[in-house]
């Protein structure tokens, strides 16, 4: 995965709460490989004429800033990749499907969750200027609007190193290769009836 | 010394820690995998790092989501959905998985067949690169969605990394009116609390009317866990999840057993258990519940009509109503009951086990249906059960046809789908725009609910209706 550290780009304002899953990837091209270019089915029944993805004043646009509980629903993956293969590396809101914001950051995706009247001025301001660009300092913890202002953003410290880096989890997690084996023999002990068809 | 009390959420978490990182992320140990045909791109992970699947005994994979619901005999036709079912088997055979495949006699969609083969326990870690694993928390596991990242991970170590959730408690003391069931309580719960109100979190159900559910009815609450945002849904373990159990293939068998169950008997909260959050409901104020929107949180009672954004001040808010109403086609002010519907669905992890498939029966026995409609039982078990009680004929002589087992409409990816612009009373648990097809419009109900609108042709409040 592409690790995240800063970002320059324009941002794309999108008015709508409960941005789930099946609108950010349709259930039908859930059986498409990820080389079918699932960037094209990003959001894809939504895009009506109109749509702000389509706006050419919003073109190239890396970042999103939508409304609350964007990502919910399934747990899709496939949703993370149609952001990701359409050109966003992070989106904003004041609330995220849990499983919807864990892909993400598995994916080089950043998810910044705001105050709901924070995101709301940032929405306004890019209807307002639309093209401006915002930009994401990972290292810092801020995110800077159109408006010059850095506002300070909260984020899990793991979560916050996996994206810098780049990491890959299970080349992680296999440095605890130890204590995985001992707690699988005082498993065995403790839980004898574990096992399926005891 | 004194122990800190617990709740069953710490209980269970603290069970399965292996290691916690400084920054406070927790390695967990997870007692059970399930795997459905979206894993391809999972398996396509570990195989392109070239690991192993640590733990396959503890690994299962389900054939559901896109299995078709009408005959079996033939292959399937659709050549890329026929590939999702076959590459799951390939997938579980090269890994040396255990496989429930289209013709299995226990197949079924993964949340009512894994319960029902005795690989829910109480206690357990579960996951599955599915949302609704929250529906195995009623055994007092917990369960929670992955996804494909993770899925991989949890393949080639048996673990997860997680930060520990919130705990929110949910207490619904009381008894259920007449003909309002487990779905309505969930239905009222998301309403109050909202789509994102627990995220976050996770919640445990407790209060006398929990208490009083069947595991069928516990299996629907924890199932739309998700849906209220958490993380999973737990209920504290008792006597009618081990009588539930007991016996079931894979579940522990006579001293394990005996073991298990003394074992089990200890994960219930302490009474003085600290939770982040609570929220409590009267259960005899709950009423038969629809969603009138795009998301479950606009569930509201039967009884009641339309919304009006004109009421909403938060003008984003009013908005966001309007182009809900636009979707679904409803003028504000509308009493729900005089909304017609298109077609019926009766199915899904959420309710299309036996005893909903019951509750549909009871009020389509001896009627006709004015719409169309599916009825699919959740697994084949379930499916022989229904037909040994003769509810697949009161099904199929109301007019309603009589599916195999599986996902079907909730989601429509095996071809099931609501066509463009129809309304369905559907018993899912998701009204999402196109979550049943492109532009098809879902109102979410309990399956007496479904079975009463059959009748009608309309939103019905069963309980004008009756049941036999
Ligand atoms: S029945 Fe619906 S919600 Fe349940 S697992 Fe299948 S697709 Fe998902």
């Amino acid at each position: 995965m592409d690790p995240f550290v800063t970002l320059t780009a324009p941002a794309v304002p999108l008015d709508i709460a409960n941005i789930d899953t099946d609108q950010l990837l349709p259930a039908r091209f859930l059986k498409k490989p990820r080389s079918a270019g699932y960037g094209n089915f990003l959001l894809h029944d939504e895009r009506k004429p109109g749509f702000p993805l389509d706006d050419p004043a919003y073109a190239g646009a890396r970042v999103l800033v939508t409304d609350r509980n964007f990502g919910c629903g399934s747990s899709r993956e496939g949703a993370v990749y149609a952001l990701v293969d359409g050109g966003f590396r992070c989106v904003v809101a004041p609330s995220f499907g849990d499983i919807f914001a864990a892909n993400a950051a598995k994916n080089g995706l950043l998810t910044i969750t705001l105050p709901e009247e924070t995101v709301a001025e940032l929405r306004r301001q890019l209807q307002e200027t639309p093209g401006a660009a915002v930009t994401v300092d990972l290292p810092a913890q801020t995110l800077t609007g159109p408006d010059g202002q850095p506002r300070p953003f909260a984020i899990d410290p793991f979560k916050k190193e996996c994206l810098i880096e780049g990491l890959d989890d299970v080349a992680l997690t296999l440095r605890y290769q130890d204590a995985i084996d001992a707690f699988d023999r005082a498993d065995e002990e403790a839980r004898p009836w574990l096992m399926p068809g005891t | 010394m004194t122990q800190h009390p617990r709740s069953l959420f710490d209980k269970v978490w603290d069970a399965h820690l292996v290691a916690t990182r400084p920054d406070g992320q927790a390695l967990l140990a997870i007692d059970r995998h399930f795997l459905h045909e979206g894993s391809f791109h999972a398996f396509g992970m570990i195989d392109h790092a070239k690991r192993p699947v640590r733990r396959p005994e503890l690994t299962f994979a389900v054939a559901d989501h896109y299995v078709p619901s009408h005959s079996r005999a033939t292959p399937i036709a659709d050549p890329e959905i026929a590939n999702m079912v076959t590459m799951l088997e390939a997938n579980a055979g090269r890994h040396g998985l255990r496989h429930f495949g289209l013709h299995d006699p226990a197949q079924g969609i993964v949340h009512v067949l894994a319960p029902e083969q005795g690989l829910t326990l109480p206690g357990l870690t579960i996951v599955c690169g599915d949302s609704h694993t929250s529906t195995h928390g009623a055994f007092g596991a917990l369960a929670f969605g992955i996804g494909a990242t993770e899925v991989s991970h949890v393949l080639a170590t048996q673990t997860l990394w997680q930060r520990r959730p919130r705990t929110m408690r949910v207490t619904i003391d009381g008894v259920l009116g007449a003909h309002v069931t487990a779905k309505d309580l969930i239905l009222a719960v998301i309403g109050f609390i909202g789509a994102d109100g627990a995220a976050g979190h996770v919640i445990e159900y407790a209060g006398s009317a929990i208490r009083a559910l069947s595991m069928e009815g516990r299996l629907t609450v924890c199932n739309m866990s998700i849906e209220a945002g958490a993380r999973a849904g737990m209920i504290a373990p008792d006597d009618t999840t081990f009588s539930w159990i007991e016996g079931r293939n894979y579940a522990p068998k006579g001293e394990l057993f005996d073991r298990a169950v003394a074992q089990w008997r200890t994960l219930p909260s302490d009474p003085d258990a600290d939770f982040d959050r609570e929220v409590s409901l009267d259960a005899a104020v709950i009423a038969p519940s629809v969603t009138w929107g795009t998301s479950p949180e606009t569930a509201v009672p039967v009884t009641g009509a339309v919304p009006d954004p004109g009421a909403e001040s938060d003008p984003v808010r009013a908005g966001q109503m309007r182009k809900m109403l636009d979707y679904m086609g409803l003028i504000p002010g509308t009493r729900l009951e005089d909304v017609g519907i298109d077609r019926v669905f009766i199915g899904s992890c959420t309710n299309a086990r036996l005893e909903d498939l019951r509750a549909a029966a009871a009020v389509l026995r001896g009627r006709r249906a004015m719409v169309p409609g599916l009825v699919v039982p959740g697994s084949v078990p379930v499916r022989r059960q229904a037909e040994a009680e003769g509810l697949d004929r009161v099904f199929t002589d109301a007019g309603l046809e009589w599916g195999e087992p599986g996902c079907s409409m909730c989601v429509g990816i095996n071809g099931d789908l609501v066509p463009a612009g129809e309304r369905c009373a559907s018993t899912t648990n998701r009204n999402f725009p196109g979550r049943q097809g492109p532009n098809a419009r879902t109102h979410l109900m309990s399956p007496a609910m479904a079975a009463a609108a059959a009748v009608t042709g309309k939103l019905t409040d069963v309980r004008k209706l009756g049941a036999s």
